[in-house]
């Protein structure tokens, strides 16, 4: 049987990915997204373990990831709602008054 | 695996790709690339529940949840390419490379050993022992997680929810007003003018034009302005003018005629 190595080194490149997108990125929608790629990538991670192990709990645990990720984006979401429309802009560097 | 090595590059590809474009819609779309091919993994994987999942939760709801809010933001929410901080974008990809070159090789470092599979615990089907697994073990968490869906919609509708601060203007005080800004700034009185009706083209894309000859300004939609592919109606008016002046019998056969005036 083939090994998972390749799935785990995949997750990795994608959390990577995801974590220099959040970096980078200016518009919170676009940063939330990278959020959800790197939730993605440890899920992914997740199962192949659990393809190694010969037991669920990897997969138990990433469909909690997916219960938890699904809360989050639904009020994430509305939070970046509430600041667009008090600031006409969906853009984090914009939402810095606790800087002041 | 065949799937495995055909997938991998385009998920890292299409993943690459959130970095860098500059629309958050392309990204939104580039996200769902990546979380399909992830649900097709998971079924290599052996799990034919999360492959369901994945797609209804994450490519069903969560994405077209994205797609929702991103519809309500607006189309001008393109992303600024001017940077706040400076070198932060330099020192992000940096930390970036180290983190993934650190990760990628840890992770080729060790060996994980003979992979045991899930055909064992599989055999009554994934999804009869996803759910022994759920409701013995996992029980509380599985209950906790129900309070975590009631407080997040809950929350949500909070947060979306607006108290109307002033009564709703009803349609005398709507006129009142239009009549105290036309004294007051000189705003035009009517109804905004209708788009310009030029047969060459779909009209709701064109301005009037005004007796002058310039574009009327308000009788195209902010949206269609916002993203900029109003068009400008003197050009095809020259354009129009032009051809009737010098070739009446070609209007329209010759390609400089078709004056494309999106893009600004």
């Amino acid at each position: 049987m083939d090994s998972v190595t390749p799935f785990i080194v995949l997750s990795a490149i994608l959390f990577t990915i995801g974590s220099v997108g959040v970096l980078t990125r200016r518009n919170a929608i676009v940063v939330f997204m990278c959020v959800e790629l790197m939730l993605n990538a440890s899920n992914l991670a997740l199962v192949a373990f659990a393809k190694q192990h010969g037991n669920l709990d990897g997969q138990i645990a990433a469909f909690f990831v997916m219960v938890v990720a699904a809360a989050e984006v639904v009020v994430g979401l509305a939070i970046i709602m509430t600041i667009f429309r008090t600031r006409r802009s969906a853009s984090v560097d914009d939402a810095s008054l606790l800087k002041y | 695996m065949i799937a495995f090595w055909i997938l991998a590059p385009i998920m890292v590809l299409a993943a690459l790709g959130i970095l860098f474009v500059r629309k958050a819609v392309h990204a939104a779309l580039l996200l769902a690339v990546v979380m399909l091919s992830l649900s097709v993994l998971y079924l290599v994987l052996e799990a034919p529940f999360l492959f369901a999942v994945q797609i209804i939760v994450y490519t069903g709801a969560i994405l077209m949840l994205f797609l929702f809010v991103l519809m309500l933001v607006g189309v001008d929410a393109s992303d600024s390419v001017v940077e706040t901080i400076r070198g932060q974008r330099l020192f992000a990809v940096l930390g970036g490379l180290i983190l993934g070159v650190t990760l990628v090789l840890g992770v080729g470092q060790i060996s994980l050993g003979t992979v045991v599979g899930l055909d064992e615990v599989n055999k009554d089907g994934n999804i009869e022992a996803l759910a022994n697994i759920l409701f013995s073990r996992y029980v509380f968490g599985f209950e906790v997680t129900s309070a975590l869906l009631i407080t997040a919609a809950m929350g949500a509708m909070v947060l979306a929810h607006r108290e109307r601060l002033t009564p709703k203007p009803s349609q005398a005080d709507l006129a009142a007003q239009r009549v105290r800004d036309y004294a007051q700034t000189g705003l035009h009185l009517g109804p905004l003018p209708p788009p310009g009706v030029f047969a060459r083209h779909n009209a709701v894309d064109t301005p009037a034009l005004l007796p002058d000859g310039t574009a009327a300004e308000a009788s195209v939609s902010r949206v269609l302005a916002a993203r900029g592919t109003v068009r400008s109606a003197p050009r095809d008016v020259e354009a129009v003018q032009r051809s009737i002046d010098y070739a009446p019998d070609t209007i329209g056969d010759k390609p400089e005629d078709r004056t494309e005036g999106g893009s600004d």
